[in-house]
């Protein structure tokens, strides 16, 4: 197992990064425990990718402290950079090297890690080793991406947005690549604004909007802090008497908003007949129905009233 | 520090940045043309163009028998006898450059036009041929030698300016290219984010450079040798460090001018600025001293122009590293302020 620097390998305390007059780190806190997966999750421009990079030591951050691997940017950056796999957002790596070829130059900056041809079955490229990179598809330029991250056989792993823009096929394949690596016992700092990549890999994640980190826990904790475990939504040609709904056992919150409305509900198999009762009752006809269970895009819509992809 | 690394040396960082940078020349089609086939189409153009051509014969007219033989004794002319009214027909219509005519009492007279100079060159070479064959002695004997050897010719002058040109075109694209499109890409980031030495990665566009260079400047000079002859008189060793030193003080500039743009566009913007003067300026395709000599230390100053003053010095006058001494001292001197600049002022991301 590799060594992740103690119990805490990543330690962030009041981290805050102003561009100009915009500010996108505003005193942030966090701590990534060993062998953990722990997700930094919020929509484009909360901060996730300014944080990111701060802790990968690529930008400096204008007060706080990050604390990695037990040592810090300022006095130990060639030893850190030894010991970090990092994949950025956006990278186009040079399309007319091949995948081995890149594969060869990444591995050659570090002083160890496993053979070009093993990075290559790690993400699965066997076939492509001799093509140039030019000619991957998107998920496979992504996992190239993955590999160059993983050559130097890192004590900890950066994966910015690593499924952003791919299509499901692909992010599925991904996602069980990075699950693997998970279960290899390396500690992983993911960002993501895809609530059902952050469900499915992360063991902890932090909800961040606005620079700040507005909630943390397991995925299955920030959802039960929701208080139910499922939404119904309804559509109706009239908005009903709120009141009335609320004294139907199992729901606990009732918003309605543009001819739509919401509920909270802990019992489904009870609560959805009832609502149909007292709508038949009060003569509403309904037009839609809607039911989901809780995930962690309904956690940052009751925290900000917003959308993780509101763009 | 951690165990020596038992890489074998091609896989060290400095071998396989390099190696990348071979690999990405190599296989853009584009860049090969402009490196190594176009100098030569440039070349050979204009070697043909200013070729050299035999001296040409001038026809003239002349009026009477006697005229006609005196003329024929001179080679440069071309003497035809004719009746006065037809040679002055000729004449108006340019099919001669002169006419010869009888004058007064034994005199001759030439008609011509003042401002064609081929009507002024013949006056000169009929009265010469005119006084001779009336048994004109000249007092200071003269002969002609005769400048036709390689060394001298345009093409002689073109070749070096030309590699000089390319020398700096080569060395500013290929680097400046490939780093504003590394940095577009955002792949300069990307490496910075691994444990790569930073100046590898400087240092491998110049190396890879270095290796081409003897390449670009073999296939300049030798289709200069093959084609037209011209050529290279000075010691090898001089001309691979003049080579050398050019193209490593182009690197640095072209590092430098590359150092912060983040588009393509401002790049080949910023490069066009920096090279348009010396294209002009510093005697590739004609001699810099055409220039007022008010403005002649700024263009003695100019990278470009140290760089084809030596080559010249080196390939038509023979000279050696000693010689060029103070064109090697220039280039050193922008080199060391290029690169230490570029350095500074890199954007790594």
């Amino acid at each position: 197992m590799p060594d992740s620097g103690g119990k805490t390998p990543l330690r962030v305390r009041q981290l805050r990064k102003t561009y100009k007059d915009v500010v996108a780190v505003d005193g942030l806190d966090m701590e990534v425990h060993a062998a953990e997966c722990f997700g930094l999750l919020g929509p484009n421009g909360a901060g996730k990718t300014t944080t990111m990079e701060i802790c990968e030591g690529l930008t400096t951050a204008d007060s706080g402290e990050v604390e990695l691997l037990g040592m810090h940017w300022e006095t130990d950056a060639p030893r850190l950079r030894q010991r970090l796999g990092i994949q950025l957002q956006e990278t186009q790596l040079s399309d007319k090297l091949t995948v081995s070829e890149t594969l060869r130059l990444f591995r050659s900056f570090f002083q160890q890690g496993p053979g070009v041809e093993e990075v290559i079955g790690l993400v699965q490229l066997q076939e492509k080793a001799g093509s140039r990179v030019g000619g991957l598809s998107g998920g496979q330029k992504q996992r190239l991406a993955l590999a160059c991250a993983l050559v130097g056989d890192p004590d900890f792993l950066f994966l910015d947005e690593p499924t952003t823009g791919l299509d499901p096929q692909a992010r599925r394949q991904l996602w069980e690549l990075i699950e693997r690596f998970k279960l290899a016992g390396r500690t992983i700092l993911l960002t993501t604004h895809y609530m059902d990549e952050a469900e499915r890999l992360c063991d902890r994640v932090a909800i961040v909007d606005h620079g700040k980190a507005i909630a943390l826990g397991t995925p299955r904790e920030l959802i039960a802090s929701l208080g139910a475990e499922h939404l119904v939504e309804f559509s109706s040609a009239r908005v009903p008497n709120a009141a009335s709904l609320l004294e139907i056992e199992g729901i606990h919150d009732v918003h309605a908003e543009n001819g739509t409305v919401r509920m909270k509900v802990s019992e489904l198999h009870r609560a959805v007949p009832a609502v149909l009762g007292e709508m038949a009752r009060q003569g509403i006809p309904l037009t839609e129905l809607r039911t989901h269970s809780a995930t962690l895009e309904d956690v940052f819509v009751t925290l900000t009233g917003r959308h993780l992809r509101d763009e | 520090m951690s165990k020596p690394a038992a890489m074998p040396f091609t896989e060290r960082a400095l071998a396989q940045l390099t190696l990348v940078r071979f690999r990405e020349f190599t296989r853009e089609p584009e860049a090969l043309f402009w490196v190594f086939i176009f100098p030569i189409l440039l070349a050979a153009g204009l070697g043909i163009a200013f070729r050299n051509r035999p001296p040409e014969v001038l026809n003239i007219a002349a009026a009477t028998p006697e005229l006609a033989r005196a003329l024929t004794s001179e080679k440069l002319l071309h003497v035809e006898q004719l009746p006065q009214e037809e040679a002055e027909e000729k004449l108006r219509t340019g099919k001669v450059a002169l006419v010869a005519e009888p004058g007064v009492t034994g005199a001759v007279v030439y008609a011509y036009d003042p401002t064609n100079p081929e009507g002024r060159t013949a006056r000169m070479l009929a009265d010469r041929a005119v006084e001779r064959a009336a048994g004109r002695a000249d007092p200071v004997a003269s002969s002609d030698r005769l400048i036709d050897e390689p060394g001298s010719r345009y093409i002689d002058f073109l070749i070096p300016g030309l590699l000089g040109m390319n020398l700096m075109g080569s060395a500013m694209w290929g680097l400046g290219f490939s780093i504003v499109d590394a940095r577009r890409k955002k792949l300069i980031k990307r490496m910075v984010a691994t444990p790569m030495p930073r100046q590898y990665y400087l240092l491998s566009f110049i190396l890879s450079r270095l290796v081409l260079l003897v390449l670009e400047v073999g296939v300049v000079l030798g289709f200069g040798a093959l084609a037209f002859h011209v050529p290279v008189r000075g010691p090898v060793a001089g001309l691979a460090v003049i080579c050398a030193m050019g193209s490593m003080l182009f690197c640095s500039l072209g590092l430098l001018t590359a150092s912060r743009a983040q588009t393509i566009e401002a790049a080949s913007g910023l490069m066009n600025a920096v090279m348009m003067p010396m294209w002009i300026c510093s005697g590739v395709f004609f001699s810099a001293q055409r220039f007022p000599d008010a403005v002649q230390p700024i263009i003695r100053a100019l990278p470009l122009t140290a760089v084809i003053d030596a080559l010249r010095a080196s390939l038509l006058q023979g000279a050696g590293i000693a010689q060029v001494a103070p064109q090697l001292a220039v280039m050193a001197a922008w080199m060391a302020v290029c690169f230490g600049l570029a350095l500074k002022f890199f954007r790594w991301r």
